[in-house]
């Protein structure tokens, strides 16, 4: 059983360009019904049928928890990825029918918190806007600390600022700004926790600051939103089954699998929750984990697998399915 | 169909029962003739018409009574429903996922009727006739998780998720088989499991946790359990032990029939939405020696299943005291023919 085998039926209701990379999808039940509610942070999974190939592609969901008739992502263009945006970009019109999977949270706010301090990089800006609307919403205080590239790239900068005032801070690199850590991590109250969604440098960063200056590790959450990376077409042979399967360049090894009608666990399809964890029954080369599961010591044993994100190079591989 | 509520009690006089009809839709919880622990989870599914997994909150004839124990008990012991404060949307998920599931499931019995976040709830069988605004406390007249855990039959813990563990952080727990609310609330995962015995070893909590911590919305699981207790007692708390501890010396070849009760627990788990919380449900079901018997298989099997059940588990289900005999009377139902796969009677 996985989560991408519920999906729900959806017509997108809206498609508006945010600015030159990103667009904003907005999502309603085919039938007009309540999609499920959820909590900031949730993401959904959402099928793309281009062209004979199936793409699946967690988003986070950036419309307000408390609104049910429709959901909302924002989608940035990345040219060099495996297809997903692009045909996001290209291909989704308003008036066409889609699958997504019931939201999943991976990333939610911690609901004991006094305080909670945000921090975004460019795309990661779109769960907290959803957590915004349930902060503010319990009443909690929150605060956002939000980096772009530049003023052109910095989606919902302006909007955010105005609906939330003093709770934003916004920083544009090319204006020459950007956020101090050291100080902002250093004056908090206690029993704030840290949120910080973006590149992984700047995840790296916020966890190493808050770390050095003596922070919780269970106050400090980050998510890294993972595609599955593009990589060399490999074979792997499917023990069970008794196949062998072509994974293709801009595919996963999750989704090579799907296609061959193998049954496979899975969830998040970024790496993080640990579903689609598969056993290695024999692996002659280099296994490249991508993921955020599996630990040091089981990557250097190579007798584990995300198959979502992580690829393979060498003579051999053979998996337990 | 209507449900006939029976009038009836789990204290003091006992003159709880399962209507002969009942009795062949009672969750037997050995799918073969021997047990041992597994992560025995599957998917929460609609399944055979007339069992306890029709529906998402199976209701019978015992509702109506088990809410009035379950008045009784909180009325002597506040402690036995307590939400810790970061708790409260958690609440409402697990009022609304069991207002809109009962109201769909059995809309002889309950209504409910939304406009926006203005809800109006009725109950017939408990004459409860309410409208309240949704996510706002107080409009209700007590916490949420309290308001509709006194209208739905089975004890509810909600678990908060957080650091990659699972926190018993809020629960409304007055049927219990000795465990504390009031002690186990706060702890985690492993912290609350830590006395039972050999499943650790077994890895099964390990196990448990990974899949329940993926859990997806909308796919609740389920699970059986069993105990057995000695008359049809809801409340065997450990607050209560000197209440119903020495009934388990009262058990003889002669009462051993009507006395002891095999007790099921059928546990479900659910993603909730807003609080991205667990609600688990365990709901009991209780069934006499005499009532078991009355189903061929199921007389056969459970004394087989007695008889060879591991001396750990005869300790920890605290069963030593009147094991023997029960394997003794058991055995005059069990003719050595083989038994059908599966739990449901023949």
């Amino acid at each position: 059983m996985s989560a991408s085998d519920h999906l729900i039926p959806v017509v997108v209701s809206n498609v508006v360009e945010v600015n030159p990379i990103i667009k904003r999808f907005e999502f309603k039940h085919v039938n007009g019904d309540e999609l499920p509610a959820f909590s900031g942070g949730a993401h959904i999974v959402v099928e793309m049928l281009d062209d004979g190939t199936k793409r699946k592609n967690p988003y986070s969901l950036m419309s307000s928890p408390f609104e049910r008739d429709q959901y909302a992502i924002s989608v940035r263009r990345d040219d060099t990825g495996r297809g997903g945006s692009k045909f996001m970009h290209e291909q989704v019109r308003p008036g066409m029918q889609m699958k997504i999977s019931a939201p999943v949270n991976l990333f939610a706010l911690d609901l004991r918190a006094r305080k909670h301090l945000m921090i975004a990089g460019g795309i990661g800006i779109t769960p907290f806007i959803a957590q915004m609307a349930q902060a503010d919403k319990l009443g909690v205080p929150f605060e956002l600390h939000y980096a772009a590239r530049s003023v052109s790239q910095a989606a919902y900068m302006d909007s955010l600022a105005d609906r939330f005032g003093d709770h934003v801070s916004c920083y544009c690199d090319d204006q020459g700004e950007s956020v101090d850590l050291e100080t902002l991590l250093s004056n908090q109250p206690l029993g704030t926790h840290v949120y910080v969604c973006g590149p992984k440098g700047m995840i790296e960063r916020v966890v190493e600051t808050a770390t050095s200056l003596g922070w919780p590790a269970a106050h400090v959450h980050f998510e890294h939103f993972l595609a599955p990376p593009v990589g060399e077409p490999f074979e792997v042979h499917l023990a069970k089954a008794g196949i062998d399967i072509t994974v293709g360049a801009e595919q996963s090894l999750l989704e090579a699998v799907e296609a061959s009608g193998t049954p496979i666990n899975c969830m998040c399809r970024g790496g993080a929750c640990g579903q689609c964890e598969t056993v290695v029954v024999a692996c002659d080369g280099e296994i490249m984990h991508n993921d955020h599961w599996l630990d040091e010591e089981q990557r250097a044993a190579k007798q584990r697998i995300m198959p979502c994100v992580s690829r393979f190079r060498g003579k051999r591989l053979e998996l337990d399915l | 169909m209507t449900i006939q509520f029976k009038d009836e009690s789990f204290r003091g006089d006992f003159t709880y029962a399962n209507s002969p009809s009942n009795i062949p839709r009672f969750p037997f919880p050995f799918p073969g003739d021997e047990y041992m622990y597994s992560t025995n989870i599957e998917p929460h599914h609609a399944a055979r018409a007339g069992s306890p997994f029709e529906n998402a909150f199976d209701v019978d004839e015992h509702y109506v009574a088990e809410m009035k124990d379950r008045a009784l008990v909180l009325a002597d012991d506040p402690g036995r429903c307590q939400a810790l404060p970061h708790m409260e949307t958690a609440g409402w998920d697990f009022l609304e996922l069991v207002m809109v599931s009962k109201a769909r499931d059995y809309p002889d019995l309950f209504k409910l009727t939304m406009d926006g976040d203005r809800w109006h709830w009725i109950n017939k069988p408990l004459q409860i006739d309410d409208t309240f605004t949704f996510g706002d406390s107080s409009t209700l007249p007590c916490h949420p998780m309290e308001y509709i855990g006194r209208q739905v039959q089975g004890d509810h813990a909600i678990l908060d998720q957080r650091d990659g563990n699972l926190w018993m952080d809020a629960g409304i727990i007055t049927a219990q088989a000795d465990w504390s609310l009031d002690f186990d609330i706060g702890m985690n995962f492993f912290e609350w499991h830590a006395p039972v015995p050999l499943a650790h070893e077994l890895g099964v909590f390990q196990r448990a946790l990974k899949f329940l911590l993926t859990l997806p919305q909308g796919q609740p699981s389920r699970r059986l359990n069993w105990t057995l207790t000695v008359n049809p007692r809801l409340d065997t708390s450990p607050e209560n032990y000197p209440k119903w501890g020495p009934d388990r010396m009262t058990v003889t070849p002669e009462n051993i029939g009507e006395k002891v009760h095999l007790r099921v627990e059928l546990q479900t788990f659910w993603r909730l939405p807003r609080s991205n919380a667990i609600l688990f449900p365990i709901r009991t079901y209780l069934m006499a020696m005499n009532e078991v018997v009355t189903q061929p298989k199921w007389g056969r099997r459970l004394h087989r299943v007695m008889r060879d059940l591991r001396p750990e588990l005869v300790d920890y289900k605290g069963l030593s005291r009147y094991h023997p005999i029960l394997v003794e009377w058991l055995s005059q139902f069990d003719d050595g023919a083989p038994t059908s796969p599966g739990i449901f009677p023949d």
